[in-house]
């Protein structure tokens, strides 16, 4: 019976013997809409009745324009710095033996696993003009807590898994023959590696620099110990946001907030056009 | 031989270094390179990842060891360890219910609109943690017709436990399914189906061929779950009231005894957070090592 309706055009699923599709699919969608999707709509909600006027003033408002100038700039800076590094990371822990090369391995996860607030009084504890990292940088006049460049080192800090594990698993599947090709051909291990790895694995990398750069647009825990939070030069938009709500300003809060999430949904969506165009491209997700 | 740290099996000869000093294979680097690359990289996760790991567990003893177990022993802090341990109790196992839900839908049957679910369930990997605290805060708060109408009945969300529960299985709502639907697709339906035409209830099928099945991939997303759980900061942070005591999450509390510059006491708790990400990363790392085959057949994250 079930065969014969499945035959006639359009059905909702594929038959299937396997039972719980119901009951699964029924709870995986009210859980989804109560924890996620009704919370989330709320903002869109708020934001409406904001008004575009008012919505406007606060978009353009410029506390909140030079925060989120700081939030997008410096993650653009640490997710370049991650691509650069994250992928000599990637390509050192496939390529090389080296003694300890596992627990490098299992130790790029570590931004994953530590809270950003311990990671947060950490970073700011070394980079501070009397930690270790930051009293050999003070007296040649740099200072890395306290200012803008304290934010992008956070951010580094919390992008790096996302490139080395996009490019990692590449960079462990790939035919090693078409380099061979590429050296029988008379190309220099250089020329190689521009020409024939790096376009192969650049779809991955860029997959890793949009997740590096769209956590690091939201991150929050890690940030506000070491930027020092002055208004105008090292605030964050997520830090803006917070205070925006304990001063009760809801208003401000959300229309920051559909700010931001615009702008990531907007990542995830590049982001799945990055995997799609390379799936067509390369036949793999980057 | 060398062997994949995923997979666990043995990697093709290829990837072995040349035993020959004088040919250098034409498909890798010299060993001046290779030292130069091994050492960057090497240089840059000390400075980035190890340095800050490290100074934790320094400053923590910073004044000895009596001021360390001082620190821990707060009643401040004892209450903090106590909330976090009962918010993740609560959220991990909601997570865990609907990770295996959604991936039973996902994985083991076909349906319009499957893609468009599982890219909501990733959902809230890209949403800023302090807009996931938002959002309850924008629910339950003054001025939303749910929060008026629960304070009427005495029930409290925001600032109180339940606030700190929801936003922390918001923030880690996808861990266990994204872990579970890539395996389970993998796993295709063809032990289920052998089940039940040999007579297995639907549970029956679920508790002796499905669970076994994916049990090392259940324990990896969970495990992931639980460690992000302990360790939110911006979500809980936005919901919570800042109440020392009552809602005073352990990372919440590390920022109050960093603010109030009591740096031993703040770095003393964070170790115990430090030390709940380096037990994440060594089991982790032994499922991946030990059933690296079993977990996920795609990309680790």
């Amino acid at each position: 019976m079930t065969t014969l309706v499945a035959a006639q055009g359009w059905h909702f699923r594929k038959p299937s013997v396997i039972p719980g599709f119901g009951l699964t699919l029924g709870f995986t969608v009210a859980y989804l809409t109560l924890i996620i999707l009704i919370p989330l709509s709320g903002v869109a909600w708020r934001s409406m009745e904001l008004g575009w006027a008012e919505f406007w003033a606060i978009a353009t408002d410029e506390r909140t324009v030079r925060a989120l100038r700081i939030s997008f700039g410096a993650s653009l800076i640490a997710a370049m710095v991650n691509v650069v590094f994250g992928t000599l990371v990637a390509w050192v822990l496939v390529r090389y033996r080296f003694p300890g090369r596992r627990i490098v391995d299992a130790a790029v996860d570590l931004p994953f696993a530590l809270p950003t607030a311990v990671a947060g009084i950490s970073l700011a504890s070394i980079y501070a003009p009397n930690g270790w990292v930051g009293q050999l940088l003070a007296p040649l006049g740099i200072k890395v807590a306290f200012t803008p460049l304290g934010i992008v080192i956070a951010l580094i800090f919390i992008g790096l898994p996302f490139v080395v594990r996009t490019v990692q698993p590449l960079l462990e599947d790939m035919d090693r023959e078409v380099e061979e090709a590429a050296a029988t051909l008379g190309a220099s291990r250089f020329q190689t590696i521009c020409r024939v790895i790096l376009p192969g694995i650049a779809p991955a990398v860029l997959t890793g620099f949009a997740l590096a750069f769209a956590r690091a647009v939201g991150e929050y825990g890690s940030v506000i110990f070491i930027a020092g939070n002055i208004p105008y030069v090292s605030e964050i938009a997520p830090l803006l946001i917070v205070i925006r709500l304990e001063e009760f300003n809801y208003a401000g809060a959300t229309a920051i907030a559909a700010i931001m999430l615009v702008i990531s949904f907007a990542m995830l969506f590049a982001i799945n056009l990055i995997q799609a165009w390379s799936r067509r491209r390369f036949g793999y997700v980057g | 031989m060398s062997v994949d740290t995923l997979t666990g099996m043995p990697r093709p000869a290829a990837a072995r270094p040349a035993a020959a000093h004088s040919f250098r294979r034409p498909t890798t680097e010299g060993p001046l390179a290779k030292a130069i690359l091994i050492t960057i990289a090497l240089g840059f996760l000390a400075l980035f990842l190890v340095l800050p790991l490290i100074a934790v567990f320094i400053e923590a003893f910073r004044k000895g060891a009596g001021e360390f177990l001082a620190a821990l022993g707060e009643p401040d802090t004892l209450a903090a360890i106590r909330l976090t341990l009962t918010v993740a109790a609560i959220a991990v196992p909601l997570n865990l219910v609907f990770g295996v839900a959604a991936a039973w839908a996902i994985a083991k049957f076909e349906f319009k609109g499957k893609a468009f679910l599982t890219t909501l369930i990733d959902l809230p990997f890209s949403v800023s943690p302090v807009i996931s605290g938002l959002v309850y805060v924008l629910l339950f708060g003054t001025g939303s017709v749910l929060g008026t109408w629960l304070k009427a009945h005495g029930i409290e969300i925001l600032f109180a436990v339940p606030g700190i529960v929801l936003a922390t299985v918001f923030v880690t709502f996808p861990f266990v399914a994204r872990e579970l639907i890539p395996l389970m697709q993998d796993q295709g339906t063809g032990d289920e189906e052998a089940a039940l035409s040999l007579g297995a209830s639907g549970w029956q099928t679920f508790r002796y061929v499905t669970l076994p099945n994916i049990k090392w991939g259940l324990l990896y997303g969970v495990l992931l779950c639980n460690a992000r759980a302990m360790g939110e900061f911006g979500a809980v942070s936005v919901v919570s009231g800042h109440i020392r005591g009552l809602t005073n999450t352990m990372p919440l509390h590390v920022e109050i005894l960093y603010n109030e510059y009591n740096f031993v006491a703040a770095f003393a708790v964070s170790t115990l957070l430090a030390s709940l990400a380096l037990v994440t990363l060594v089991f982790k790392s032994f499922l991946e090592y030990r059933y690296g085959d079993e977990i996920a057949a795609t990309a680790k994250h």
